[in-house]
């Protein structure tokens, strides 16, 4: 199965929707979770005998703890609005690619065993019995949806196709069909401290590495501290920052920021990885697991400010999760939540988000910034998905859109923005999100990325752009592997904070920051 | 009389089954803040935000013009059409509602364009073909039928209204008068009473469901408020 042939499809002039093409993706198939991976994270590895039975049991039990679900299944209409909306569909012209579609794949199984009509009638509302057929289009076309909540934008009732698929998934692990990539990376996470399971030592020898090319690139020595007790911020960023490219550029801005406003900064060997791959199996628990290294690391370190790095679904989850789950926000009046808030400094948002950080120290005069730097860019900017659908920065609605385009454009001279239907909250998700980056789905990811090769295409020509700046990790690592099949150079990809490290003044507060 | 016992047994299926389902979804937990934003940041701001989805359909505007136009005549037109009915129901008419009767008459001919509209589309486009099921057509057919017969008995074929209404009026005071045994209508009524009882059990809940739906009901303040539902709350005290 691995390294499948298939057809790299055609940029056009504009996205197009193609007619449909059933079944034309139903082989593909993301490698199972073998035994260990599943073990460590409670589930079984094979179906068992009960395994129906199992997997209507943990529907029942999900529709009761989850109202999303519970009301989208029951809500459409099939009217049809988000047909042509997910990059997956108009990128492989499968139906079942469609939200809609591939939300019946459980609403037909909802209907047979929870509702009354379809109990009484199921092929007039389209109900269906859970056979092994299902379960395997389940598996399929759960792990061909990158959780991009762009179909919910267009819903009339908010559907979230990714509520669906997580639900999917948790059901397809309790049943024995857990995915290889994501659940191993979560057994990672737990045991080691990050998605990469690099282990303490191998990190620092990384990051003095790092120091040691930024002195001998710019002559200023910029630190990058872990396990600092009693910094004022804890950076928590993904993994890949670490060691990937183009990511790596955007830890050396983070890094040349904090130096540069003289703000003492740590990372943490436990909390080495911002990425939360609990969001996408839907698994409350894991995920909240997951998070809580954060919690425990900024407990231990002591620090009075968390600030995350680009990285689009941990941002997500740390927006709009970490003080439902772990008490690190505001407003919780519980001796947990407590604890932790009257250790942070209630003059900024918490968490905050590094480009928050970034905007507002070079608005503010803190940091000085040389736009011409980059003159040899013309920029664009790639929304991804969980930032602009499922968070915010800033105090407006809408921040996450602007303070990014802000902050490029303050580091940046030339910019462009893609066509409007393409950018903000109508974005095109970049094919790789939602536990879909493994080579084992790569024909899955290049075809989910073509409205967004496309949609670059067009301001390649037209103004000439030759970066797409993004502040996702997987958008990075995914746009890099796959953007060249589509013909471009896989270096047109970075992150916003590569473009601040290029521009940013180092000289001006050298003397000053390690008073602080 | 097999028509009044039919109109008590479909009321009392339709008021059950939404109490039920409307309590059903209040007693279940939305754990995580999951809001499609850009969303409102405030209480007040979210009620907005709904008010645009319910009256304007604003998120469908966005995505599909036609599917837009059709659904918003269909449902304004029987928003009118419905209103224009409570004449049946109510004695004396009031004021208002004798003015909009002229605007309720009409509007059946948006409504069944609308209701055209969307069973169009269900033939010609070919994604909504596929995802179509055999209840789909069966509930747009019904509503068409409604409509028809409706619009039949108000503008070619005038029925006993007068009696109708002391039928109506018997009903809700537990006086039983005779239905007018009227073909047209009796088809009228007996399609009306067959879509109260399959509303609750349909994909028709997308009217209560609406203002159920984390990602448009919630505010947009994680960071500042924060949001536990009782089943994870639990997990806090374990720690």
């Amino acid at each position: 199965m691995a390294a499948a042939e298939f057809d790299i499809p055609e940029i056009k002039e504009s996205i197009e929707i193609p007619k449909l093409r059933e079944g034309v993706m139903s082989h593909a198939k993301s490698f199972l979770a073998p035994k260990p991976v599943q073990d460590y994270m409670g589930y079984p590895h094979e179906l068992g005998e009960d395994w129906k039975e199992r997997a209507i049991d943990k529907m029942g039990d999900l529709l009761g703890k989850y109202r999303s679900l519970k009301v989208f299944l029951d809500a459409c209409v099939h009217c049809g609005a988000c047909t042509d909306k997910c990059h997956y569909y108009l990128g492989t012209s499968d139906p079942k690619n469609m939200p809609v579609a591939r939300q019946d794949l459980m609403r037909q199984v909802y209907r047979r065993y929870f509702t009354t009509a379809g109990k009484l009638f199921p092929k007039l509302v389209g109900a269906k019995d859970l056979t092994k057929e299902v379960l395997d289009d389940w598996y399929s076309y759960y792990h061909q949806c990158s959780e991009c909540r762009r179909c919910s934008v267009f819903c009339p009732y908010g559907i979230d196709t990714a509520e669906i698929t997580m639900a999917g998934r948790e059901i397809l692990n309790h049943v024995g069909m857990g995915q290889k990539y994501s659940n191993e990376i979560l057994g990672k996470v737990q045991k080691i401290g990050n998605n990469l399971g690099l282990p303490g030592p191998a990190l620092e020898d990384t990051l003095i590495g790092l120091e040691e090319d930024i002195e001998a690139d710019t002559g200023v020595p910029v630190k990058m501290p872990i396990d600092v007790q009693g910094a004022e911020v804890l950076l928590v960023t993904p993994s890949a920052d670490f060691f990937s490219e183009p990511h790596v550029e955007s830890l050396i801005g983070y890094a040349k920021v904090f130096h540069a406003a003289g703000i003492s900064w740590t990372l943490s060997s436990h909390a080495s990885e911002a990425g939360n791959f609990g969001l996408f199996n839907g698994n409350y628990e894991t995920m909240r697991k997951v998070a809580m290294r954060i919690r425990d690391a900024a407990l231990e370190l002591g620090v009075k400010r968390i600030v995350v790095g680009e990285c689009g679904h941990a941002w997500r989850v740390a927006y709009s999760f970490w003080n439902t789950l772990t008490g690190l926000g505001y407003g919780g009046n519980d001796p947990f939540s407590i604890e932790l808030q009257k250790q942070l400094d209630h003059n900024y948002p918490q968490p905050q988000h590094i480009c928050e950080l970034t905007n507002d120290l070079i608005k503010s005069g803190k940091i000085k910034v040389d736009p011409s730097q980059n003159d040899d860019l013309v920029v664009t900017y790639h929304d991804s998905c969980n930032v602009a659908r499922a968070s915010r920065m800033g105090d407006m609605p809408g921040g996450q859109f602007i303070i990014p385009r802000e902050l490029i454009k303050s580091v940046a001279n030339n910019f462009h923005n893609m066509a409007d239907d393409t950018i903000y909250e109508s974005t095109f998700c970049c094919g790789g999100g939602g536990g879909l980056l493994t080579d084992d789905l790569m024909e899955v990811r290049v075809k989910g990325a073509l409205p967004r090769a496309t949609a670059l295409n067009a301001v390649v020509q037209e103004y000439q752009v030759n970066f797409m700046a993004t502040i996702c990790a997987i958008c990075k690592a995914q746009f890099t592997k796959v953007l060249p099949k589509y013909g471009f150079d896989m270096s047109m990809v970075g992150g916003v904070h590569q473009l601040v490290g290029k521009a940013i003044q180092l000289e001006a507060v050298e003397k000053t920051d390690s008073a602080e | 009389m097999i028509f009044a016992g039919t109109f008590y047994l479909a009321t009392l299926l339709l008021v059950v089954g939404l109490v039920y389902k409307i309590f059903d979804y209040s007693r279940t937990p939305a754990p995580l803040k999951i809001p499609t934003t850009p969303a409102p940041t405030t209480q007040k701001g979210v009620v907005y935000r709904m008010a645009k989805e319910v009256v304007l359909f604003e998120s469908l505007f966005k995505s599909n013009k036609w599917i837009w136009v059709f659904g918003w005549l269909f449902h304004f037109g029987m928003l009118l059409v419905l209103i224009r009915h409570l004449r049946y129901f109510i004695t004396p008419i009031p004021e208002w509602l004798v003015f909009i009767q002229p605007f309720g008459k009409y509007a059946s001919i948006m409504m069944v364009v609308g209701l055209l509209g969307l069973l169009a589309r269900r033939f010609v486009v070919d994604r909504v073909r596929y995802i179509s099921t055999p209840s789909d057509y069966v509930m747009l057919v019904l509503l068409i039928g409604i409509g028809i017969t409706g619009m039949l008995t108000t503008f070619v074929v005038h029925t006993d209204i007068v009696a109708l209404k002391q039928f109506f009026m018997g009903l809700m005071f537990f006086d039983l008068q005779p239905v007018p045994q009227d073909p047209i209508i009796l088809a009228h009524l007996a399609m009306v009473a067959l879509l109260m009882v399959i509303f609750p059990i349909s994909k028709l809940l997308h009217a209560p469901g609406l203002f159920f739906s984390p990602t448009r009901n919630q505010a947009d303040n994680p960071r500042e408020h924060r949001h536990v539902a009782a089943w994870a709350a639990r997990l806090d005290q374990n720690n």
